[in-house]
């Protein structure tokens, strides 16, 4: 679906996660929810595709099941072009080296009796790419000066770091493995704001460094459009918009994507007082379920029956 | 006409297993009625602390009023006991806290909750309330209110438990309405919806809002005072659109510049702050964020410059730095 001649490096057809919706013994089944519902999205090497929508869109999933750390109710997910649906753990494995994920917490993510150095060099040894104790060392120092941390913090623990000092942590260990593709959860929501531009200036570097293709989900909407190359904006599980992130924010079809650019704050009095937000109604529109992703520009698509 | 509430030279501290946390340092201004201050800040700036600590919403210890007055209506708050500050609270000053999950009693119908200030501070009969309350919900935008009244937080959306708490917050018709982070863990949609609310709810009672938060959007289009601060200061204060227009504290031209104001990758590189946020425990000497600052002089690290007027800015333009903004932009590389 993104429509460019490129072999997407990372692909999703008609994904679908739905929690709920089992038999019970007795009575009526529990009520399913489509925290995902039919999505699909190509991503090109090198390409930051972002996600957007509200809390309870379906966004985080989407990345989760993506990644299967969740199995998917149905639909495909392709790999270099390789179906990799339902691999068991050990046909995962290799594919977990190239595919990692940055969370939205950067203190709930770090383990607190391990060092830093520890923390970010696990990885190499899970996968046996450690070599011996000093090799290891070197190679977290490395991946410590490329996320802009001292490498002399290697002994250190997590408390000992302040949020954006720990987001620089999870990167790293995130591109331990010299991974291709990133689902970055909400990387910079937890983050002060002074801190916000550093992280996201280190996504932007690492990308430009070592070539990494990036789903970033996030719902500060400016960052998204500094960042990304594509926006898709989800609504209840469906994707109602994607497309390059230009035609998005300049030109959005989507009712509901032009109520959500019409709310975000804008840092300037003289635009924000006369800012007049777009009402819509949820509950009131939701997408039909026949409804389809039809072209209505250059790469972009639009949910209309 | 005096000022509804001035603030003097505020301290406030807790005493911690790693030392004593120096939340807010000598805070001193003051607010008119009907104003709307915005206090912008990112987490130890001591924007939240020291609007709990105003009305003894700090537990002590750990916390420590170490020095400082708070006049409301010219009475000094630090100097009242819990008895008065109980019927002071939600009736003259009304909060609205950041997580309505968390906030809200989950037993509780809302409109027990709602209707628990009303009893408290006005002695209503359960009618009398019942009434109130609806009428409450409804001013907040929620629709069918007499049925919602009955209903539990559960029932209840985020947006719409915010606007419960919202509220509950104006119940008592409050002179002064404290808000921190109150729409942070809203969708923007629904941010939008509750900040239209605010400003209706002004142009209609006419009440006094500080708002806590860290998104310059939003104070930019709801108050007409901003204050920013830093490490537990003040560092520039003044009406909105001279602070956003002609900043003069180098934290805030550096938050406002490393926003990233509709701009794309490629074209522009976004301004980034270097290092961290100020290690609290450290006894505060000279301007927290020289350590940050590419402009700090020798004496920023040193001394803690006052907040003074700005020199060729509007009335009330405030800044502590001992720095000339403007012209150490002019003479460096950056461009403003």
């Amino acid at each position: 679906m993104n429509g460019s001649n490129v072999k997407p490096l990372v692909s999703v057809q008609n994904l679908r996660k739905t929690y709920g919706g089992e038999k019970r013994l007795f009575g009526a089944p529990t009520p399913a929810l489509k925290a995902v519902n039919n999505v699909s999205f190509d991503i090109a090497p090198g390409e930051t595709l972002g996600l957007v929508g509200e809390s309870g869109s379906g966004k985080s999933t989407t990345g989760r099941v993506l990644l299967q750390l969740e199995a998917p109710t149905g639909g495909d997910i392709f790999y270099k072009g390789e179906n990799i649906t339902g691999l068991g753990k050990a046909g995962l494995k290799p594919y977990r080296r190239d595919m990692q994920i940055i969370f939205q917490d950067p203190y709930a993510s770090l383990n607190p009796r391990m060092t830093v150095g520890e923390f970010v060099g696990e990885p190499l040894e899970v996968h046996r790419l450690a070599g011996s104790a000093r090799e290891r060392e070197d190679r977290v120092a490395a991946l410590f000066a490329k996320v802009g941390l001292d490498p002399s913090f290697m002994k250190r623990y997590p408390h000992e770091f302040s949020g954006g000092q720990r987001q620089r942590v999870n990167i790293a260990r995130a591109i331990a493995l010299n991974p291709a593709f990133i689902v970055a959860d909400e990387p910079i929501t937890a983050l002060d704001v002074s801190i916000q531009a550093q992280i996201v200036n280190l996504f932007q570097d690492l990308q430009d460094e070592l070539g990494l293709t990036y789903l970033f989900i996030a719902h500060d909407l400016s960052m998204i459009r500094y960042l990304c190359h594509r926006v898709a904006v989800m609504l209840r599980g469906r994707i109602v918009e994607i497309g390059p992130c230009d035609a998005i924010f300049e030109n959005p079809q989507h009712p509901y994507t032009r109520a959500l650019l019409s709310a975000i704050p804008v840092p300037d009095p003289d635009v924000e007082r006369n800012r007049r937000p777009l009402a819509f109604d949820v509950d009131a529109n939701l997408p039909p379920e026949d409804a389809m992703l039809r072209p209505v520009g250059d790469r972009h698509f639009v949910l209309e029956v | 006409m005096a000022p509804l509430l001035e603030v003097r030279n505020l301290t406030v501290a807790f005493d911690t297993p790693d030392g004593t946390v120096h939340a807010v340092n000598d805070v001193s201004y003051s607010l008119e009625e009907g104003e709307t201050l915005g206090i912008v800040g990112e987490s130890g700036s001591g924007k939240s602390v020291h609007a709990l600590s105003m009305v003894g919403l700090i537990a002590r210890p750990p916390g420590r009023i170490v020095r400082g007055e708070v006049l409301f209506n010219g009475r000094d708050l630090l100097a009242l006991s819990q008895r008065e500050l109980f019927d002071l609270r939600g009736k003259e000053i009304g909060f609205v806290f950041q997580d309505p999950m968390t906030s809200l009693n989950p037993v509780l119908t809302i409109e027990r909750q709602i209707a628990e200030p009303l009893r408290r501070h006005f002695g209503m009969s359960a009618s009398q309330a019942r009434a109130r309350v609806v009428e409450l919900l409804e001013l907040v935008g929620i629709p069918d209110a007499a049925r919602r009244a009955g209903q539990y937080p559960h029932e209840f959306s985020g947006g719409m438990r915010q606007r419960v708490m919202i509220a509950i917050g104006i119940s008592c018709n409050p002179k002064l309405l404290i808000a921190d982070e109150a729409t942070t863990a809203l969708d923007v949609t629904v941010q939008a919806q509750i900040l239209d609310l605010v400003r209706d709810l002004k142009k209609k009672i006419g009440t006094t809002v500080i708002w806590i938060t860290h998104d310059m959007g939003v104070v930019a289009g709801l108050a007409d005072t901003v204050q920013v601060m830093y490490g537990g200061r003040i560092m520039e204060r003044g009406p909105v659109r001279a602070v956003f227009h002609d900043p003069r504290n180098a934290y805030t031209w550096g938050l406002l510049k490393s926003l990233p104001h509709g701009g794309r990758r490629g074209v522009t590189r976004l301004y980034q702050i270097p290092g961290n946020p100020p290690d609290l425990t450290r006894a505060p000497v000279g301007d927290p964020f020289a350590p940050r600052n590419p402009f700090a002089t020798e004496r920023c690290r040193i001394e803690m410059p006052p907040l003074g007027e700005v020199e060729g800015s509007v009335a009330g333009h405030k800044v502590a730095a001992w720095y000339d903004l403007r012209a150490a932009l002019a003479a460096s590389q950056v461009q403003p």
